[in-house]
């Protein structure tokens, strides 16, 4: 197993793409410090930022990834492997290089923003966010063999999160505005681990305070520590599920 | 010249007081001292305190007299009851260093009572522990100068104000330095006064709170870290300018809360960092201009009872949520401020913007209606529906927009 992750791993390390990735957060990255300067807002911006792009390129990336290597996984198929063997390390080769490359473009700027404990709790929720995604393309790209579905699906994944589900949440929340729905909400965002790792960000910065009584229900869960610890290993679990649904998938899957 | 000393000699003996007017030292010693030599003092006289403490409270000042502290001159009140009651005009009070006035909950204890007084000044003394700092009760054209009040109040339930005045007329508050009581400076009923060049820091509630007062003018203050801020209600035709609202941040915090207060003008102000900058709550026919309000949380939150406020010529730089409101009607007047999350141009390059800003938030006014929302804060959803709103404007108010925009931040020096 050791040696296909440190091949595959080489090899995504010779990939432009990944490359043009580091560029890009750390342009941004630092192209946010020499804008706006000051920690907090720092923080808030690079949290944007992982929302949008981390579901995006793990998803995207991770399929394409798959479905280009899917020829040389059927060679190593002829090889006495286990089949979880190859899945496990395809996936682990994925993680290590796209968390890294967050880590290492996010974690320098936000340590040149002199962010405290808030940034290291941002890197961390989104190298799960890096877990978890690339899990979800994983997933898509054992059930669909069809390129174009697999690609159209791994989109939708990233659009719901993003978008769709808050959307619903919000209509739900119109609907039943008139019932005290600050609890449920509060169990509602552990459906979407972007929610989940907002808030859980959001709620160690000062911008807590502007989201009134539902921040201070909020707050009692997020600032505590076995708060936090609930809501990192929810996440965990989100980043579990899907990959070990895609083992059993690709243990019965006719390649 | 020789000419001229007859004149003012005939002049001095025409001054009532001058021959008699005698200084008089006191010592720190047993029994009632500073009571006692009240007593034997003739009006006019001064009483210089010499260095030491002086173990006593309850001290009635009831004949016109100055009294000084050389350095060093402590009066201790033992934690019991008020330290200096003033009942006469013409007293002056200074330099002395004044602490431990008991909590009470029947009495507003002070460690200076001023009772329907004029012309009463209370100048560079320091307060600490005093459970009301220095109270002024029905007393007109005093002066309230370079104190500084320190408090130890740890619950609001049991704290006093700093500065506390119920009913006057004319009062100056000037260079005081004020921290860690329930209110830094109380007005109440208090008209055509003057609240210049304090420092209020660390209460528990507000900075500064005003209500019933008009004609009042405040300038080159600083309010900074209180529990909620600076309050000013129901008062008319009030002038601040040049203060610094500073650090208000909490569920509860406003830098400037407006509320029921007509006619007066907001000018050259500072609001920085506070959760909500300026919350305006019925409040009619102000002006508020020059100002800068950066790094708020919500720059303004201006609700639909307000009317008829001009809002012109401010900063509005880094706030998360430039204006809220709660109606979809506008009575109030935008016009020529920076804002910094304008994205317009300007193609003429003459400084304003071509395409007006509408600087209010579509998840403001989502979050009015349905507290629960605010857990989407900062999300891309709700970015998105803001981008959109702005384009082709459905909800948020269409009238409240700024016409002028300005393309660069105005140069004010404010420090």
């Amino acid at each position: 197993m050791g040696k296909i992750i440190q091949f595959l791993a080489t090899d995504l390390f010779k990939n432009k793409t990944i490359f043009l990735y580091l560029l890009f957060l750390w342009v941004t990255g630092f192209g946010l410090i020499s804008l706006q300067g000051q920690g907090e807002k720092i923080l808030l911006a690079l949290l944007n930022i992982s929302i949008l792009v981390v579901p995006m390129i793990c998803l995207v990336f991770s399929i394409i990834y798959f479905y280009n290597m899917y020829e040389f996984l059927l060679l190593l198929h002829a090889q006495p492997l286990a089949r979880s063997t190859l899945l496990i390390s395809f996936y682990t080769s994925l993680s290590l290089v796209l968390t890294g490359v967050y880590l290492f473009g996010l974690g320098l700027p936000l340590y040149f923003s002199g962010a405290g404990g808030e940034g290291l709790l941002l890197l961390l929720t989104g190298s799960l966010w890096n877990l978890i995604f690339i899990g979800l393309a994983l997933l898509m790209a054992i059930w669909a063999s069809d390129r174009t579905k697999g690609m159209g699906f791994s989109l939708l994944i990233w659009v719901y999160f993003v978008l769709l589900f808050d959307g619903l949440v919000l209509l739900l929340m119109y609907n039943f505005n008139e019932y005290p729905i600050e609890k449920l909400v509060l169990y509602i965002s552990f459906l979407n681990p972007l929610d989940l790792g907002r808030i859980l960000v959001l709620m160690q910065t000062d911008a807590a305070a502007l989201m009134g009584y539902t921040g201070a229900v909020f707050q009692q869960v997020f600032t505590e520590n076995w708060g936090k610890g609930l809501v990192l290993v929810l996440l965990l679990l989100w980043a579990l599920i899907p990959f070990s649904v895609s083992i059993r998938w690709f243990n019965k899957k006719d390649l | 010249m020789s000419s001229w000393i007859p004149i003012i000699l005939s002049l001095l003996t025409l001054l009532p007081s001058w021959g008699n007017a005698k200084t008089i030292a006191l010592y720190p010693g047993e029994g009632r001292v500073i009571s006692d030599a009240i007593l034997q003092a003739a009006p006019y006289d001064t009483l210089v305190f010499k260095k030491g403490i002086y173990q006593e409270n309850s001290i009635l000042v009831d004949k016109p007299l100055v009294l000084l502290g050389e350095e060093g001159a402590i009066v201790d009140g033992q934690m019991g009851d008020e330290i200096f009651v003033i009942v006469s005009d013409d007293v002056s009070l200074e330099n002395l260093t004044l602490k431990n006035v008991g909590v009470s909950y029947l009495k507003d204890r002070a460690a200076i009572r001023l009772n329907r007084v004029s012309n009463v000044t209370i100048r560079n003394n320091r307060l600490l522990n005093t459970f009301f700092g220095i109270y002024l009760q029905k007393s007109n054209e005093c002066v309230v100068d370079g104190n500084t009040i320190t408090g130890a109040a740890e619950e609001e339930s049991r704290a006093g104000n700093a500065i506390h005045i119920w009913q006057g007329k004319r009062i100056r508050v000037t260079h005081n330095t004020l921290s860690h009581h329930r209110d830094g400076i109380y007005f109440e009923f208090v008209d055509e006064s003057y609240i210049a060049f304090n420092q209020s820091r660390n209460n528990m509630r507000y900075g500064l709170h005003f209500m019933f007062s008009n004609d009042d003018i405040y300038e080159n203050n600083v309010f900074q870290n209180n529990g909620s801020g600076v309050a000013v209600m129901f008062s008319n035709r009030i002038s601040m300018e040049n203060n610094e609202f500073l650090d208000n941040w909490g569920g509860a915090s406003y830098g400037l809360l407006l509320k029921e207060i007509s006619d007066g003008t907001i000018r050259g102000n500072r609001f920085q960092s506070n959760t909500v900058g300026i919350y305006a709550e019925g409040a009619n026919r102000l002006v508020l201009s020059q100002n800068l309000l950066q790094n708020n949380g919500k720059a303004m939150d201006i609700k639909g009872n307000c009317m008829d406020n001009r809002i012109l010529d401010n900063n509005f730089i880094g706030n998360t949520f430039e204006v809220l409101t709660n109606s979809k009607t506008n009575l109030n007047h935008f016009e020529g401020n920076y804002w910094s999350q304008y994205s317009g141009y300007d193609l003429n390059k003459d400084g304003v913007g071509d395409l007006p800003h509408r600087p209010v938030n579509l998840f403001a006014l989502i979050t009015d209606k349905v507290p629960a929302a605010h857990m989407l804060l900062h999300s891309f959803l709700v970015s998105s529906l803001e981008v959109a709103e702005r384009m082709f404007p459905q909800f948020i108010p269409e009238q409240l927009i700024d016409s002028q925009p300005q393309i660069s931040p105005y140069p004010y020096d404010y420090d």
